[in-house]
């Protein structure tokens, strides 16, 4: 599992990817992203290099782009996908505390995060913490509205809807 | 009755336009049969279409009436199919028998109005909403050589709300949504 976060601007994948794959490496699934204007990409990667290689492999393209490098060894195939049920939607005026108020509630209701992505809105007087969360759960989305429903009193609205994946 | 092969991407033929059914037989019922057979036969697909088993005709069977709580016209084969009205949006999550191991996000109309042919030729027309009209976009789509992952919009970008749900009570709220 490659890591790497720095400063954005255009071509960045193009570079690391390039580089990657004439020295024989193997993509696989990627997550890239903005965040708070940083670049951050985690990529699977399969091939012969060890972890070391490819950090001296990486190493000219992150010192010219100035990116930090980052090697995990990790297991990875395909066909491992989980498809999400259930949509979780959460905003609040922006405070310390919402994530991890929402996740233990739903972790405590057996549910699952497959996926998670936040970003603060609003402006800088009346921030907004806007989340979205899908994942997996055997409960009904009334007992998970019932696990969260505590928040409102804090501030903190949360949405809960099933996932009907669709497939035709 | 046949279980057909499905056909996967990359297959080109899946981007093929599929001609009109100009001859409502007996041919024509063995082919649907042969149809159901094939959807029924893979994982819970709520709906197929001709071209996905190499049959490039305007054929589509659908039926969402498995899934709990979504109202349904039931098991529908649609032939020449064709939306009329499209009205509304909204984002959901699709899979494909011909897209196997992946879903994505995609718009639909939520409200459609719609004609087809039955098997036997006789026009009927339909007003269906959600899941159902998610479902007969999803297979006229394969009609006309278009797959879901044509229209897969960003997971990231939650813009659209599938739905409304009163999900809080709204007195006292401390909140200002």
């Amino acid at each position: 599992m490659l890591t790497l976060v720095g400063e954005d601007r255009p071509g960045i994948v193009a570079r690391v990817t390039t580089t990657l794959t004439e020295a024989g490496c193997n993509l696989g699934e990627a997550s890239m992203i903005r965040l708070g204007g940083n670049f951050t990409i985690m990529l699977m990667i399969c091939g012969d290099l060890a972890g070391p290689d490819l950090e001296r492999l990486l190493a000219p393209v992150a010192a010219d782009l100035h990116l930090r490098v980052h090697v995990d060894p990790a297991s990875g195939g395909l066909h491992h996908h989980v498809v999400p049920n259930i949509q979780v939607r959460v905003m609040g005026a922006d405070r310390a505390g919402i994530v991890a108020a929402v996740t233990t509630a739903l972790a405590r209701a057996g549910f699952n995060i497959l996926e998670l992505q936040s970003d603060v809105a609003g402006d800088a007087d009346r921030p907004v913490y806007i989340m979205n969360i899908q994942g997996c759960s055997e409960r009904t989305v009334e007992s998970l509205r019932e696990a969260v429903a505590h928040l409102h009193a804090q501030g903190i609205a949360v949405d809960i809807s099933p996932v009907d994946t669709l497939i035709g | 009755m046949a279980i057909r092969d499905i056909l996967r991407v990359p297959d080109e033929r899946l981007k093929q336009v599929s001609a009109p059914v100009q001859r409502f037989d007996a041919a024509l019922r063995l082919a649907i049969a042969d149809l159901e057979e094939t959807r029924l036969a893979g994982p819970a697909a709520v709906g197929i279409a001709a071209p996905q088993v190499g049959w490039f005709e305007r054929v589509v069977i659908v039926d969402v009436s498995t899934k709990r709580g979504v109202s349904s016209h039931g098991h529908l084969v649609l032939v020449n199919p064709e939306i009329e009205h499209w009205d509304g949006y909204e984002i959901g999550r699709e899979g494909c028998l011909s897209v196997p191991d992946y879903t994505g996000n995609v718009i639909r109309a939520t409200r459609i109005r719609l004609v087809a042919q039955d098997p036997s030729g006789e026009r009927r027309s339909y007003e269906m909403e959600g899941f159902e009209a998610r479902a007969v976009q999803h297979e006229i789509d394969h009609l006309d050589g278009l797959l879901f992952i044509d229209r897969v919009v960003s997971r990231r970008t939650d813009l659209f709300r599938r739905k409304v749900y009163a999900t809080q009570p709204t007195s006292g709220s401390a909140l200002r949504r």
